[in-house]
């Protein structure tokens, strides 16, 4: 369970709306299942009392819902991000992509959110799922609860969460954490030392599953685009459609370097993919080579950074030399 | 759909002789929109124009393609043809068939399938291209012309002439420059001071012409036609206007141990000063960091003095706010530090000077009254080493001195072993050199003088050491003509040391945006058509800013630059590049991110009220590119994530169609 | 140039006042090169968008260089340190997903540099060619 009850976020909420801080607030409600949780806007503490929900499964990262929120009227509106989600909302607020006027931010700690394909690999059947230290215990139609190890149910990007430090709020409930180091480039070294042939065989294999659903896109908290270029005719690489093995790979590609120095590494991406497509490992790759070559850089770790790819030394590395630094995996 | 026109040229047999051009046309001809193609022999002659002329007026076409040369070559040529038969001038792509396809393949067969392609692509593209208007901005009629020497005078003075307001800034407390502390100029051997102080006179007098003295460039803001620029006027503690320059002040000043940098700290001056008897403005300036009485509240004699009351104590840096059509750069040169010469004692000898120190010690105004005396002792030397190109053409030496040639050594030594032997010919001169250079009117005959009329010892190879010992300087040297080593016993070693730009360029060049090479020269916009413009539109080059420069040549570039600014100033409006970034403004997302990369600070962000399909309003950031300063680069086009921002000319569409056609 | 019957397709992009002028020095001086090299004008390296040579692999393009001033020598003061950045990242990330990275570049060619030119493109099309055909990355649909 997370470390802050339910109960401490309605009440703050309630709290807030009721002194008239904020008119809206931005939370978790259930949806056909336990862990099937969507984000959803409240008015009042009934609607709070009655919907409101704040388990492992509320992973996703509201900061870009507040792009429209806050454009639909007066009044600010209250979201609780969780550390991770913090440098979307910094990033989103150097893009100046929503007013800051507007929000009132509260700070969450966040123990990692759980992975529920990762559960249904092990139990059929779920219909409610707890945490009790460092054990899930899930409640099966089938085979009565299961008991099962936290650790291994967590998301990748939980797994190697890069931070449990919020760097944005106007407000913090919990105790304020720590940017960890992660090892959140591991994966990303282990495919550098495959063979181009077996990276190859690797990225065919995730890609080709791709249906262009474009749920990556839509819940990417730097991709906010008011047209974006997969919309637009006029922009030469349209297509709804996945119809060549090809295609996704420029999909894919295209959306990553314009994420480039943008993404902040959330993993929403990955989390939101029907078919399980490790996306995130694209994004790290740019990430981890621009820390490589340019030096470490963190999008949205402060307010009006100035990201590298739009950025020069006059001693860059050339770009044949960028390719065989891979090689070596410096 | 457009109608395009295809023509194909021959270029006589250049194009022709590897590329069939009749197949060409006939291939192109069923390209989507085209409804005219031919060939003809030279498509540039106008003969060859009157074909498109007619075709564009019988075919009604809306754009045309010519197959032919470089677009570098004759771009502009067609353009003009097109719009002189009524069609916009950007509906004109040329397909390169020529240096890119008929002059680097050898094989009739692959010549002719290349430039169908090629062809090709710039028929996808001019399907997509849409006329051009170029945008036009204001000029404000008034120059700046940043550094006073004999360049910034000169430039100056010839746009004030043709009737425009011209400001000078110079950091000094007077106009004059280099020229200045010279004594005597080759070849002629007028006085610089004689030639010189009579045009800082015309300066003053000018009434066109405003003297910011004492003042820098702080800040520069705009573009070519409205440049804003601050200018902040050091505070000289001293009214300018009404300061009457007599001179009381500097002779009555207590603080008299100031080393005075007109005669490069050959003797002292005042802590209140005239830097030269001929300054302009001439007018008084305290040197805040020598006078006693800004230092410690106690003394103001300069005040008590002062027969019209011009100390201000209290005085403050001002900031003067202007607008320029046109600036003009004129900051100059130094010679560069001798501190790192170890070989040739210049920090251990007083008597090891530089040519400038030199022309001070031959200069009537100088510290010794223009009598050639050794700095040390005072007494007349009798054998004088000059070394020339010290830290010039130094490949092994970047650390201390330049790769390249100063330009003006060989000369001004051969003046002064001249002047020397002329005044004093019981003096022993030696000059040693690498090569003596004397491309210039007269030079070489001047040179040939100083060796063959006044037998100045001209020695060819590199001095290897110079060493003080008790009034003598040993210096060891190579005569490699002789093949063998020379030791002099020298009493004065005068080194020819290298020249560099100022210091301030540097800083200047970020704030103008202005482009220098690896030496802090600024660069031309070209090296050889476009000599004395900065590729930064609005922007001139005057003298040694750009690159080592004797008098004439710099006189004559800043007559140059002057008649550049004045063809820019004579215009009301500025016609600038059509082929400009352009932000859709519905799908910008006003992220800052194009902002970012732009060289020009062309992009702004506007609040912009949007009407929404709904009927409602809504307020969105959005770029805004000021079309006067874009230049056309396209950096912000791929910075752009949403495609908003696009480059007209050459259109993300465009470019893919060109792709396309290329790949199909 | 062929090799086992097969003709490479480059894409090339030139700098308008740099690379485009050096190839246009090139075929001055006569300097032979494939004419598989097929050249497109942009007026600054910086204006290639990632899309334009993942577009140009899409369609059957086999290499794709790009070509521009010398950094420090960009007629835009630097927009050429821009594209270094970006390819950079892009051709790190083709190699990542398995594209042959020979299939890339970035060269810098002055207006004075034909030779290097004429050179670099003998050169990339021989390293194309000897790759093969560009498979990895094509778009069959797009194929005739």
């Amino acid at each position: 369970m997370q470390e802050i009850k339910r109960e401490i976020l309605t009440a703050k909420a309630a709290e807030l709306l009721e002194n008239g801080t904020v008119t809206r607030v931005l939370g978790w409600k259930r949806g056909e299942f336990d862990y099937d949780v969507t984000p959803a806007v409240f008015e009042s503490a009934a609607e709070l009392e009655e919907g409101f929900v704040w388990n492992d499964f509320c992973g996703a990262n509201f900061s870009k819902y507040l792009i429209k929120e806050t454009a639909k009227g007066e009044g600010k509106v209250l979201v609780f991000l969780k550390p991770c989600d913090t440098y979307s909302f910094n990033q989103l607020l150097t893009e100046h992509r929503f007013d800051r006027e507007k929000v009132y931010a509260v700070g969450v700690p966040c123990a990692g959110m759980l992975d529920i394909s990762r559960i249904k690999e092990s139990a059929e059947g779920v219909l409610a799922v707890r945490t009790e230290g460092d054990q899930v215990l899930v409640d099966t139609l089938y085979d009565g609860t299961l008991t099962l190890d936290r650790a291994e149910l967590l998301p990748d990007r939980c797994k190697h969460c890069k931070s449990k430090k919020h760097v944005a709020y106007d407000e913090l409930l919990g105790e304020e954490g720590e940017v960890l180091d992660s090892h959140r480039f591991d994966e990303v070294e282990a495919l550098e030392k495959m063979t181009p042939d077996e990276r190859f065989a690797f990225w065919q294999n995730e890609l080709s599953r791709c249906i262009r659903c474009n749920a990556c896109r839509d819940v990417c908290p730097a991709c906010t685009c008011e047209k974006c270029v997969f919309d637009n005719p006029e922009s030469g690489v349209e297509n709804k459609a996945a119809a060549t093995s090809f295609e996704e790979k420029m999909f894919h590609i295209i959306r990553a370097f314009h994420v480039v120095g943008r993404c902040t590494d959330c993993g929403e991406c990955s989390r939101v993919c029907p078919q399980h497509i490790p996306l995130h490992l694209l994004n790290r790759k740019f990430i981890k080579d621009i820390d490589n070559f340019y030096g470490e850089y963190q999008a949205g770790a402060e307010v009006g950074s100035r990201a590298p790819i739009v950025n020069y030394t006059e001693g860059d590395l050339e770009p044949g030399e960028a390719v065989k630094r891979g090689e070596t995996h410096a | 759909m457009q109608r395009i026109g295809v023509f194909v040229c021959h270029c006589g047999t250049n194009i022709a002789g590897t590329v069939d051009v009749k197949a060409v046309a006939e291939a192109l001809k069923t390209e989507p929109g085209v409804v005219f193609s031919t060939d003809y022999q030279y498509m540039c002659s106008q003969a060859g124009q009157d074909i498109i002329k007619n075709a564009i007026a019988e075919h009604k076409l809306t754009g045309i393609v010519v197959c032919s040369c470089s677009p570098r070559m004759h771009e502009t040529t067609f353009r003009k043809t097109a719009a002189a038969a009524g069609l916009n001038p950007y509906m004109v792509e040329i397909a390169n068939i020529r240096e890119q396809c008929s002059w680097v393949h050898k094989e009739m067969e692959v010549g002719t399938e290349k430039a169908i392609i090629l062809g090709k692509a710039a028929v996808a593209k001019v399907n997509l291209n849409t006329p051009l208007i170029p945008g036009e901005s204001p000029v404000t009629k008034r120059a700046l012309v940043i550094g006073g020497g004999i360049a910034g005078i000169q430039t100056a003075l010839d746009i004030a002439d043709a009737g425009f307001p011209v400001d000078i800034v110079e950091t000094k407390p007077t106009i004059g420059g280099k020229m200045a502390q010279l004594d005597k100029t080759f070849p002629t051997l007028d006085c610089a001071a004689c030639i010189l102080t009579p045009k800082m006179v015309d300066v003053a007098q000018n009434e066109k012409i405003r003297i910011f003295s004492y003042s820098e460039v702080t800040e520069v803001k705009g573009f070519v036609g409205s440049f804003d620029v601050t200018i902040k006027r050091r505070a000289r503690y001293v009214k300018e206007d009404v300061c009457t320059g007599c001179g009381l002040c500097t002779e009555k000043c207590p603080q008299k141990k100031v080393p005075n940098e007109f005669n490069l700290g050959m003797d002292n001056r005042r802590a209140i000063y005239i830097p030269f008897a001929q300054a302009v403005p001439k007018v008084a300036t305290i040197d805040p960091n020598y006078c006693t009485m800004l230092k410690t509240g106690k003394c103001g004699v300069c005040s008590k003095v002062c027969t019209v009351g011009a100390i201000d104590y209290k005085a403050q840096d001002e900031y003067v706010q202007e607008k320029y059509g046109a600036i003009v750069v004129a900051t100059g040169f130094n010679p560069i530090s001798m501190e790192k010469f170890d070989e040739y004692a210049y920090a251990q000898s007083k008597d090891v000077i530089t040519s400038l120190e030199f022309e001070r010690l031959t200069n009537a105004a100088g510290p010794t009254q223009g009598k050639l005396l050794r700095p040390s002792d005072g007494e007349h030397p009798h054998t004088i080493v000059f070394v020339q190109c010290v830290g010039s053409r130094c490949e092994s030496c970047a650390e201390k001195g330049k790769e390249y040639c100063s330009k003006i050594c060989c000369m001004y030594t051969a003046k002064h072993a001249m002047l020397t032997r002329d005044k004093y010919p019981d003096t022993d001169v030696y000059v040693f050199y690498i090569d003596v250079r004397t491309p210039g009117k007269n030079f070489d005959e001047f040179y040939r003088r100083a060796v063959e009329e006044y037998g100045v010892h001209y020695i060819k190879g590199m001095v290897g050491k110079v060493s003080p010992e008790g009034k003598k300087l040993k210096v060891q040297a190579s005569d490699l003509i002789a093949g063998k080593q020379l030791h002099i016993d020298a009493d004065l070693v005068v080194l020819a040391a290298a020249i560099e730009p100022d210091k301030s360029a540097r800083p200047l060049a970020t704030m103008l945006t202005a482009s220098m090479d690896t030496n802090d020269f600024f660069t031309e916009a070209h090296p050889k058509l476009r000599p004395v413009e900065s590729p930064t539109a609005g922007v001139f080059l005057s003298g040694a800013c750009q690159g080592p420069k004797d008098i004439p040549e710099t006189v004559s570039q800043a007559g140059a630059a002057a008649s550049k600014v004045i063809g820019l100033l004579c215009k009301d409006k500025l016609t600038g590049n059509p082929c400009v970034a352009h932000s859709n403004e519905w799908m910008c997302n006003g992220c800052s991110t194009c902002e970012k990369v732009c060289p020009y600070g062309a992009i702004t962000y506007i609040d912009k009220e949007f009407r929404m399909p709904d009927r409602t309003t809504k307020v969105r950031r959005v770029a805004s590119v000021n079309e006067a300063v874009c230049q056309g680069c396209g950096a912000c086009t791929v910075a752009c994530m949403s495609g908003a921002m696009d480059l007209k000319g050459f259109l993300n569409k465009q470019i893919m169609a060109e792709v396309d056609a290329i790949c199909k | 140039m062929q090799v086992n019957g097969y003709k490479p397709l480059i894409v090339a992009f030139c700098c308008n006042w740099c690379s485009y002028a050096g190839a246009d020095l090139a075929g001055n001086n006569r300097l032979n090169y494939p004419a598989d090299v097929k050249i497109i004008r942009v007026p600054c390296s910086c204006r290639v968008n990632p899309m334009f040579i993942l577009r140009a692999f899409q369609r059957g393009a086999d290499g794709v260089i790009i070509c521009g001033c010398h950094p420090g020598d960009c007629h835009y003061t630097s927009g050429n340190y821009y594209t270094r950045r970006r390819m950079a990242l892009l051709f790190s990330m083709l190699d990542y997903l398995g594209i042959e990275k020979e299939r890339t570049r970035v060269e810098w060619v002055s207006a004075a540099e034909g030779a290097k030119f004429a050179a670099t493109m003998n050169d990339f099309v021989e390293t194309v060619a000897a790759l093969g055909e560009n498979k990895r990355l094509e778009d069959l649909r797009c194929k005739k």
